[in-house]
């Protein structure tokens, strides 16, 4: 009963927060709260990857972009193919998974920042094609892009009618979305498979010699990480009406991968923080440009390189003073607590043989 | 039709690495239901012989077959779902999942849940999930540990360590449960229960290969036992036999 008050509470809070936002901050906000949204599905896609199965993975944009450019081709006139979008969805999704596979099979013998490197170099190798693709026949419009794509339609409502309502209808999409694939994360993490994922994580030799096929489970974990990046992907391009791979560049990859570590690898709640947290602190610093100005008179310091001087800095001190992350899980908190009884413990057994 | 007296049949296997051979020609065979042992002084094969055993490595020739199927050349994955579940020397647990999720682990190759079934929790996934928990926590009772089943399996004590590494061997249902030297380490106290833990392990049908640098507890626990000496067996039999064997006493004492 009370479970069910609370979460009836968060729905409330959860429908009301875009008007709310929208009306104490403007339409701008409620579109960074729809980004934010992006980003959840993202991290908690990397989050199989890095959080559950232990692969560290630098080139997690690329799958974002399949499923973006999935859903440019094949709802815009740019092939004159207009595809409902709840169709082009899991095509998105499934054509990401695929790639997925296609970086896990290589690598599969590979670990720690030999991993890291080889999915730097696919995240980039997939951005240089899109760029190139333009040439000899024009596939994917090059450093141009594909614009005009369709909006998303549920029947024959489009989310973009009228203008005004626009960043709203998305939220509440994006919002269904990224609580499905928070669900479906879960679900995943207390499974067989998702204990399989840790094992492997833990100790890949042991995890083998228990009977896990560790090049299936590693496979399985890249596809359904890559499946995660592909249907936000679709999302995006729906909602952005257009797709460049300027939006895909490793950065965005290093900034989805420090929203899992920033918030606690393998901690699905600790994990949405994170992307709320890093999607929108930095819009924030946005307002410091207007301050220094009304205070100094002038701009000091250029607000975009703060951003990133801030970030790194933020990064750091997460690192160094909670190495777990800012939102662990609880298993990671009963570790640390465990070390602390344990020493405790020896302390007193110490004091007791000096008596 | 009566089961075959013999388990575990190994036929001529040998292994180099680069000019060093380090098994040639072993053949040896294990029985049902009993345990054997594979003793020696260092270096002399016993660990590579396991590792061929147990799918680490693939042995360079000849072959062995566990209940007449042929297994040489095998996955280490496909050797614990065919029936051989090993430990390790130096202990190699998933030291950041409790106790039990340790033992669920080594249900997967017994258990069949995707992905599917477990994102839409289906009936039949749920009712797997369960059976997986109740024998872990069957085992963690059969070992001892059912009392730290939440723990995180890093802060057992070292004994413990063991025996849950007995118990995740024992969730994959091995007909053969291979122990590299799972005394190691191990106090007399800890050793002296861990050897009824392999008696009763014994007992209830399962046969056991043993790896042991501790003779007292060898000669006091096998029914049969091989010496491995420079990678080739000098004797095998039972202990009272072997243990008078001048080839076996030179190899660890030298030639006076």
């Amino acid at each position: 009963m009370k479970k069910a008050l609370k979460r009836g509470l968060y729905a409330v809070l959860l429908a009301l927060l875009p008007f709310a936002t929208g009306m104490a901050f403007g339409k701008t906000w409620v579109r960074i709260l729809d980004f934010a949204l992006l980003y959840v599905m993202l991290a908690l896609g990397l989050n199989i990857v890095v959080g559950f199965a232990g692969l560290l993975d630098l080139g997690y944009v690329a799958f974002f972009a399949v499923g973006a450019y999935c859903y440019a081709l094949l709802a815009s006139p740019h092939f004159g193919l207009h595809l409902p979008f709840w169709l082009i969805l899991p095509i998105g999704a499934f054509a990401a998974g695929i790639f997925g596979m296609l970086l896990g099979a290589p690598t599969l013998r590979l670990r720690g920042d030999y991993l890291a490197i080889v999915t730097l170099g696919f995240g980039e190798i997939i951005r240089i094609f899109l760029n190139n693709l333009d040439t000899p026949y024009n596939i994917t419009g090059g450093p141009q892009g594909i614009d005009m794509i369709d909006p998303i339609r549920l029947g024959s409502f489009s989310l973009n009618q009228p203008t005004s309502h626009t960043v709203y209808s998305y939220y509440f999409l994006f919002l269904f979305f990224a609580l499905a694939t928070a669900f479906v994360s879960m679900r995943l993490q207390h499974s067989r498979i998702g204990r399989a994922w840790a094992a492997i994580r833990e100790d890949e030799i042991a995890a083998e010699a228990m009977g896990i096929n560790t090049r299936n489970v590693k496979l399985l974990a890249f596809a359904m990480g890559a499946s995660f990046g592909g249907l936000s992907g679709g999302l995006f391009a729906g909602f952005e009406g257009f797709v460049s791979p300027e939006s895909f560049t490793l950065m965005e990859s290093i900034m989805i991968l420090s929203m899992v570590v920033l918030g606690g690898m393998g901690h699905i709640r600790g994990v949405i923080f994170g992307a709320v947290l890093l999607s929108i602190l930095p819009e924030a610093l946005r307002y410091v440009g207007p301050i220094e100005q009304s205070l100094f008179g002038k701009i000091v310091v250029d607000p975009s390189s703060l951003r990133m001087l801030l970030f790194g800095l933020a990064l750091i001190l997460v690192m160094l003073l909670r190495p777990a992350g800012l939102w662990p899980s609880p298993a990671r908190k009963r570790e640390l607590l465990a070390h602390g009884e344990t020493a405790k413990h020896e302390n007193t057994n110490i004091y007791d043989a000096g008596r | 039709m009566m089961q075959d007296a013999k388990l575990l049949e190994v036929q001529n296997i040998g292994k180099t690495f680069g000019g060093l051979a380090a098994l040639s020609g072993v053949s040896l065979s294990i029985n049902r239901g009993e345990i054997y042992a594979l003793i020696g002084p260092n270096g002399a094969g016993k660990t590579t012989l396991f590792n061929v055993l147990t799918g680490i490595y693939k042995p360079d020739s000849g072959n062995f077959r566990l209940e007449g199927v042929e297994m040489a050349g095998k996955k280490p994955s496909e050797m614990a779902k065919s029936g051989i579940a090993r430990t390790f020397q130096n202990i190699r647990l998933f030291s950041n999942m409790s106790v039990i999720e340790n033992v669920m682990v080594g249900r997967h190759c017994r258990t069949r849940g995707g992905v599917l079934g477990a994102i839409l929790g289906s009936s039949r996934t749920r009712a797997e999930e369960k059976s997986i928990s109740e024998k872990a926590r069957h085992l963690l009772d059969y070992v001892g540990l059912a009392r730290h089943a939440h723990m995180l399996a890093r802060n057992l004590s070292y004994g413990d360590q063991r025996r849950l590494e007995i118990a995740r061997a024992l969730a994959t249902e091995p007909k053969l449960l291979a122990l590299d030297e799972p005394a190691a380490g191990m106090n007399p106290l800890e050793t002296d229960s861990l050897k009824s833990l392999l008696e009763t392990i014994r007992r209830d049908g399962i046969t056991l290969l043993l790896i042991e640098h501790d003779v007292k507890l060898v000669m006091g626990i096998c029914d049969r036992l091989a010496v491995l000496n420079f990678g080739k067996k000098i004797a095998e039999g039972e202990p009272s036999q072997v243990g008078s064997n001048p080839l076996v006493i030179e190899a660890y004492l030298g030639v006076s």
